[in-house]
């Protein structure tokens, strides 16, 4: 035991944290994604998913507190890890060059720190319903047992939500920035886990790269296909 | 101007001593283009001490690549441009007439600057003497050979072993850290036989040194790998990750 919390306590151990819990929230990541993509099935189709979403009760909390778990661990051992490296060089060059560093992997902490604010404003809007109640109160009508019954709107949620230019500004900006973080992490993880091979390396780092942005234009098609009309509420398009 | 010969403005960090006040001072100089880069200081040196100032401080000893004790940045690149290169190996013909050189000495907190271009580099010492060696007797040449060692093993080790701790790699880095260093010091010897024996607490020996001496963690921008003369491999450094987790994981204490 003491020699995993000094394991822990050690750069090595602090990037293998940075790297475990990156591995975890990627993962969410993939499979929030999956979840938005329903909304181009249509509004019963995301809406079924919100609903079953809802009705795992507990099991729902536990997932959501153990997603904070992981979240907090990335952020804390990322800012802890960056002031460190920044007190490790307390003058800087008078004549700084980079020779081979790509910029995301040098701007890991601003760009994480962008992800958490839009994990701030996204839970606000779509979770809370603070920033948009109108469209967070939408209820769509469904007939069970023959009768009818009331469930959150999640599809008109969204596609009233992104009829907002300020927020399919923000997000589409906020998943450029996503995009750039996990460019550098989802490969640079391998490198901390100890994984690193002549022939396969090259691959992680293209696959890693390929797929941060597969994941960011995935994100990205939906405010954008919601605002040009190609996600639209029934009964046509601007009616949201 | 007769040939080959060049007119340098250069920029270089003097500070008198560790705790004085450093700055850039900038120089002009005619240099050669067969001479090497510490040759050209040598000559700036010398008219310096001509006109009675303070020469510059910077260390040197082989001027043949393989001390490692020409540590300078050389326009935001340790050892200059040149990959593959130390400072000494550096020639002038790597830059030309009119050029503007900044000339600084390696940045990091664990490095602290005696004067000029010299810096204290005894926290890699300190690294070595952590674990950095092997505690068994393998003998005579002969007795070493005794026990069979692969090709290709015997290769990489030699890799990591061709470290000639000059500082580059923490100079580079943008966190000004050693794992390079550390990670090389440490492969050379797990590629052996006679080194996997201490492995496990060589791995958390070295971090933890390393670490006590204040320099960064590796956020794998293989900066170091890039400007490392003797071009050492960023393998070393995922070996020491899954080491350092495997000797953390399995201990009985």
């Amino acid at each position: 035991m003491q020699s995993l919390l000094r394991f822990l306590g050690s750069t090595v151990g602090a990037k293998f944290l940075m790297a475990l819990t990156g591995v975890l929230l990627a993962l969410f990541v993939v499979g929030h994604l999956s979840g938005n993509f329903l909304l181009y099935k249509g509004q019963d189709a995301m809406n079924d998913y919100a609903e079953m979403l809802q009705g795992l009760g507990p099991a729902l909390w536990i997932v959501r507190l153990g997603l904070l778990a992981v979240f907090a661990t990335h952020i804390y051992y990322g800012i802890r890890l960056k002031r460190r490296n920044a007190a490790a060089r307390p003058v800087n060059y008078a004549h700084e060059d980079t020779i081979q560093a790509s910029f995301a992997s040098r701007s890991m902490i601003l760009t994480g720190l962008v992800v958490l604010a839009f994990v701030a404003m996204h839970l606000a809007h779509f979770t809370l319903g603070w920033l948009d109640a109108e469209a967070y109160d939408l209820k769509q009508t469904v007939q069970r047992d023959g009768q009818p019954f009331e469930r959150h709107d999640v599809f008109g949620m969204v596609v009233a939500g992104f009829h907002n230019d300020v927020f399919v500004i923000l997000y589409a900006f906020a998943m450029v920035v996503l995009g750039l973080h996990l460019s550098h992490g989802l490969h640079s993880l391998f490198q901390t886990l100890g994984f690193r091979h002549p022939a396969y390396t090259p691959w992680i780092e293209r696959i890693g790269r390929g797929l941060a942005w597969v994941l960011a234009v995935g994100f990205l098609s939906i405010p954008l296909a919601v605002r040009f009309g190609f996600i639209a509420a029934a009964g046509g398009g601007d009616a949201g | 101007m007769s040939q080959g010969n060049m007119r340098l403005k250069l920029h270089i960090w003097r500070q008198k001593g560790a705790s004085a006040p450093g700055a850039m001072k900038t120089y002009e100089v005619t240099a050669n283009e067969h001479m090497s880069f510490l040759e050209m200081l040598d000559v700036l040196n010398q008219e310096l001490i001509e006109k009675g100032e303070e020469p510059v401080a910077f260390d040197h000893d082989c001027r043949e690549g393989i001390c490692g004790s020409c540590n300078m940045v050389i326009n935001g690149h340790p050892h200059g441009p040149q990959r593959g290169t130390t400072a000494c190996q550096l020639h002038m013909r790597t830059f030309k007439d009119g050029d503007e050189i900044f000339v600084e000495p390696w940045r990091a907190r664990a490095f602290p600057i005696i004067k000029d271009l010299v810096v204290d580099r005894t926290a890699f010492d300190r690294i070595i003497a952590s674990g950095g060696y092997v505690s068994v007797n393998s003998g005579s040449a002969p007795d070493a050979n005794e026990i069979l060692i692969g090709r290709d093993d015997a290769e990489e080790a030699f890799e990591y072993a061709a470290c000639i701790g000059c500082g580059a790699c923490v100079a580079a880095c943008k966190n000004a850290s050693a794992m390079l260093f550390t990670a090389a010091k440490f492969a050379h010897l797990e590629k052996l036989p006679q080194g996997q024996v201490e492995s496990d607490r060589r791995a958390v020996e070295m971090v933890m040194q390393h670490d006590a001496e204040g320099f960064g963690a590796c956020t794998n921008q293989y900066e170091c790998e890039a400007a490392c003369p003797k071009e050492i491999s960023v393998t070393s450094i995922a070996m020491l990750n899954r080491a350092y987790r495997r000797a953390a994981l399995s201990s009985k204490s």
